[in-house]
């Protein structure tokens, strides 16, 4: 039997859920860093070992002797398809260079056993592909949250009433779905609960003020985990895209494009790190709503290769400003603070996963945000236009908080400011695989583009129609395009 | 037209790979925190621009050989889609991108020479030569684009790395202000040329300039585009041009820009970034000939520019910022050539100037010393200009001139600031709305201070 055969998916989980146990027990906040460590760096292993798995065929669902799944809960729940398979090792990877570069003095303040828990939670998330499973996965991740804002004794009104709201809309909007039956397309008083939901566990606006407020109160690192997988767009693809009406999505669409220009214009005038990053992740996850709303092969491709690329370098700037973080506290975007003499690899990584966010060449998000523009052109010129703003105002946010934090002063220092080795191995881990990607992306667009088409296929089933929509000025090569139009400037 | 041989080829390849080894060599050394020493950073910098040079050289000694007015090197699709989405990349050489690029080298050997010895000892001469890489990476790629998605990816490095020049002195504000200004105006430039790569694409279903632009060679290609979707795209390349080269009403970029050292300026803003501009209108030539009124509003453009740039640069007291109106006032100039159809002369003008003002850049910081050492070999003052601005009408000219026409002022006030408050008073209402819900203060960011370990900041 080949290794690649072994359930390893169902390993991982196993791994985090039992470090979560394990670290538990443990006293001494080293000992904890030490196990939380070898616990995410064995999901990360196992996470790696599934994605590898299923691109080589080997089977999603192990015989009984082997699978997990069947021997505890009787049946698989948890597997991979095209559209989870790269998301699972890069959740599993932003957990395991978290962990790898909490700073020595934040390793009393960083729990390890909720991170590995709440690990478990979105890893199982991101691996279930059943609604009401997925829905309960949901449900129960938000109790990590809560704990950790009960914990620091900071404010958890804000957060519980979006996520109340959320859970009730999704409950009853998906109880709706099944009263319906889910191969149909779902009926008005189904699908607005559940556009509703989506709208508030994607932080769009009006109803994105718990984001801001989570990374208020929350440590960096549990905010960081909870939001960059972007779990709200998953639940979005899993649960709504199916079933809702053309309507739905054009609406959903619309209120994703206004949040995507309103997050990324709020970014820009922010005066403090947190709330930036904050307002960053409300623009970006907004921005991959939209595409998947649009409906098109080229559209979907492009925001689920920017889902990709936002989870790693929304993380990888996270890590980023945590270690600042870690070093002078939190940092004021009101005036200059010239930290770049102190930590140019910092400074470095910084704006390249900063710009990785915002689609600059070479980086893993270009290809992406080129071919999100060019559908969402070819869909409205409008939605074009606001698409290009955000990512322009994206771009001035993330270079108006470099030159805040690493330039314009003298800051004065007679302790090391440097980037210690286990941070700088986890940014640039980070850092290779955004310009990695970026450089040689077309095995990566290739697998979403076959997600996209599962995806499309399935709603087209449930919707009556012939299959995934093809965008119509895009549909044939660009030589027999250009014969056709040869004559005219029609598009 | 004949395919060309194979060592034209990779002659051609070797022009964009060199700097692009450059990026990379200086990009893996600074992540990895072991900066190479500046003796090794300067014969790297050698070794890049002298192969990409000399390549360069070779294609354009190969193509006069062999009559060959247009080579194209296709490097195949970086990204494709089957049926849906391509991304191409394609190099040309012709009589508009050979110039172009073998510029961008001369000029960059030369700044690169004058820098090691300018910058030695500072302590960012690395980052200077780094994004010097970036610059030159992002021109070479840019003047050599075959396709305008290329063409955009150099366009933004050249950017990236322009802005973060100017902010190249790290002990002051003004620098990173100025930065921040330059890179803004950069970004709605580039999201104008993004908008018009993707409404090209949709028009004529490619970004390849051959297909976009007419098969013939530079400057013969006739676009297929009719009256008003050529006006459409032109419109958007302009302000992408306007953007970049400082024309009306982004002009008040240019002497910020003067904040970086003097290499940058010379080689940035006085030589190639600030003619990156017109080199995009030169490329799109054909555009402007299907749309009259468009070649109309460019020449008006150009205009208007050059005059402000002239009572502008006239008033300066600073040789660096008047060098940069004198420098904008050529731009124009060969702006409003484009428009009235002479690329050839306007192609001239460009290099001309580009070489004759990153000279004048590199002489400036020791003119001062040399005037002072003719006035005491002479014993007296050298003779000065005199005095414009006396009467009346005048005065209301110089007003408007010493406020560079009061775009810098305008913009701030009719477009950043109602677009800040706006915002601010969107801010303001989350907070009441979170403080509604937490019951009490609800931003802990309120309580974090100003930064207290910044000192020395004005010196």
């Amino acid at each position: 039997m080949n290794i690649l055969e072994l359930p390893w998916l169902d390993y991982a989980l196993l791994s985090t859920a039992m470090g979560s146990l394990w670290v538990g027990r443990q006293r001494d906040p080293l000992r904890a860093y030490s196990w939380g460590l070898a616990f995410t760096g064995g999901a990360l292993a196992c996470a790696v070992l599934a994605w590898l798995g299923f691109y080589l065929g080997a089977p999603t669902e192990p015989g009984e002797a082997l699978g997990l799944q069947r021997r505890l809960i009787g049946r698989v729940v948890f597997a991979l398809d095209e559209l989870n398979a790269p998301l699972f090792p890069a959740i599993a990877l932003i957990h395991f260079l978290t962990a790898l570069a909490t700073a020595r003095a934040k390793m009393r303040r960083f729990s390890f056993t909720w991170s590995l828990a709440a690990g478990t939670l979105r890893l199982a998330m991101f691996a279930c592909r059943s609604p009401w499973p997925l829905i309960v996965l949901l449900a129960v991740s938000t109790i990590p949250p809560y704990i950790e804002l009960r914990t620091r004794g900071r404010p958890t009104r804000v957060f519980v009433v979006h996520m109340a709201t959320f859970l009730a809309l999704l409950v009853v909007g998906w109880g709706f779905v099944e009263l319906n039956g889910r191969e149909a397309p779902a009926p008005f008083w189904a699908t607005i609960p559940l556009v509703l939901a989506i709208l508030i566990r994607c932080g769009s606006a009006p109803a994105h003020c718990w984001v801001t407020d989570w990374f208020e109160h929350a440590t960096f690192g549990i905010a960081l985990l909870f939001v960059a997988p972007l779990s709200g767009v998953y639940a979005a693809v899993r649960l709504l895209l199916p079933v809702a009406p053309t309507w739905a999505l054009a609406g959903l669409s619309i209120a994703s494009m206004i949040t995507a220009v309103y997050a990324a214009g709020m970014a820009t005038i922010q005066v403090e790190i947190r709330r930036f990053f904050a307002f960053l992740f409300i623009g970006h996850s907004a921005l991959v709503l939209v595409g998947i709303e649009l409906q098109t092969m080229t559209s979907m491709t492009a925001s689920l290769c920017l889902w990709f690329s936002v989870i790693l370098s929304l993380a990888g700037f996270g890590l980023t400003l945590r270690a600042l973080e870690a070093r002078f506290g939190r940092l004021s975007l009101r005036d200059y603070h010239g930290l770049y003499p102190h930590s140019p690899t910092l400074a470095v990584c910084f704006l390249l996963t900063g710009l990785a966010c915002v689609g600059f060449p070479g980086t893993l998000g270009f290809i992406a945000t080129e071919m999100l523009v060019d559908s969402a052109v070819e869909a409205s010129p409008m939605i074009g236009v606001a698409v290009v703003a955000a990512a322009a105002l994206n771009g001035i946010a993330v270079v108006r908080a470099y030159l805040h934090l690493f330039a314009g002063g003298r800051h004065a220092s007679t302790v090391d400011l440097g980037l210690g080795r286990r941070e700088r191995f986890a940014v640039l881990s980070l850092a290779a695989l955004i310009l990695g990607g970026g450089l040689f992306p077309q095995p990566g667009v290739m697998s979403q583009e076959r997600a996209a088409e599962a995806i499309l296929r399935d709603r087209a089933r449930i919707q009556g129609g012939s299959g995934p929509h093809h965008d119509p000025a895009t549909a044939q090569p660009a030589s027999d395009r250009l014969s056709s139009t040869a004559g005219g400037n029609e598009p | 037209m004949p395919a060309a041989p194979d060592w034209l080829i990779w002659s051609g390849l070797i022009v964009v790979a060199a700097p692009s080894a450059l990026v990379v060599a200086l990009g893996v050394a600074t992540a990895v925190g072991r900066g190479p020493s500046e003796r090794m950073i300067v014969r790297w910098v050698q070794a890049a621009v002298i192969a990409g040079l000399s390549a360069a050289l070779v294609v354009l000694a190969s193509m006069l050989t062999l009559g060959t007015r247009h080579v194209s090197i296709p490097m195949g699709d970086w990204v494709a889609i089957p049926r849906h989405y391509q991304f191409e990349v394609t190099f040309v050489f012709d009589r508009l991108s050979v110039p172009m690029a073998i510029l961008s080298l001369v000029l960059s050997a030369t700044i690169g020479a004058f820098a090691s010895r300018y910058l030695h000892r500072e302590p960012g001469f690395r980052r200077f030569f780094a994004l010097y890489a970036i610059f030159l990476l992002g021109m070479v790629v840019a003047s050599l684009a075959g396709t305008i998605e290329t063409l955009f990816a150099g366009w933004e490095l050249v950017g990236l790395s322009s802005a973060l020049l100017v902010a190249y002195f790290l002990d002051r504000p003004a620098p990173a202000r100025n930065g921040l200004w330059v890179w803004t105006v950069y970004r709605f430039s580039d999201a104008a040329l993004l908008l018009a790569a993707v409404a090209l694409h949709h028009l004529r279903g490619t970004g390849d300039f051959a297909r976009l632009l007419g098969e013939g060679p530079w400057p013969a290609g006739r676009a297929d585009l009719g009256a008003w979707p050529a006006f459409g795209v032109g419109l958007l390349m302009l302000l992408a041009a306007a953007g970049k080269s400082a024309l009306i009403p982004f002009s008040g970029w240019l002497p910020r820009a003067m904040e970086g050292p003097t290499p940058s300026s010379a080689v940035f803003y006085g030589a190639l970034s600030v003619h990156l501009g017109a080199f995009l209108l030169l490329r799109i030539g054909p555009i402007l000939e299907a749309s009259p009124p468009l070649a109309a509003v460019v020449v008006a453009v150009g205009l208007a520019t050059a005059v402000l740039a002239y009572l502008s640069g006239s008033v300066q007291t600073d040789i660096k910022s008047a060098l940069a109106y004198a420098s904008l006032t050529q731009v124009s100039i060969i702006v409003v050539e484009i428009g009235l159809g002479f690329r050839y002369l306007a192609l001239v003008h460009l290099l001309g100037h580009a070489c004759l003002r990153m000279l004048q850049f590199l002489r400036a910081p020791t003119l001062l010393h040399d005037y002072h050492t003719l006035e005491n070999a002479i014993g007296g003052r050298l003779p000065r200009g005199r005095l414009l601005w006396t009467n009346r009408a005048a005065g209301r000219i110089y007003r408007i001139a010493i406020e560079q026409g009061y775009l810098d002022g305008g913009l701030i006030e009719y477009v950043v600031r109602p677009f800040t408050r706006g915002l601010e008073w969107c801010d303001r209402t989350e907070r009441r709305w979170t403080d509604f819900l937490d019951g009490n203060g609800s931003r802990e960011s309120d309580r974090v201070k100003p930064s207290t370990v910044s000192i020395d900041e004005h010196s």
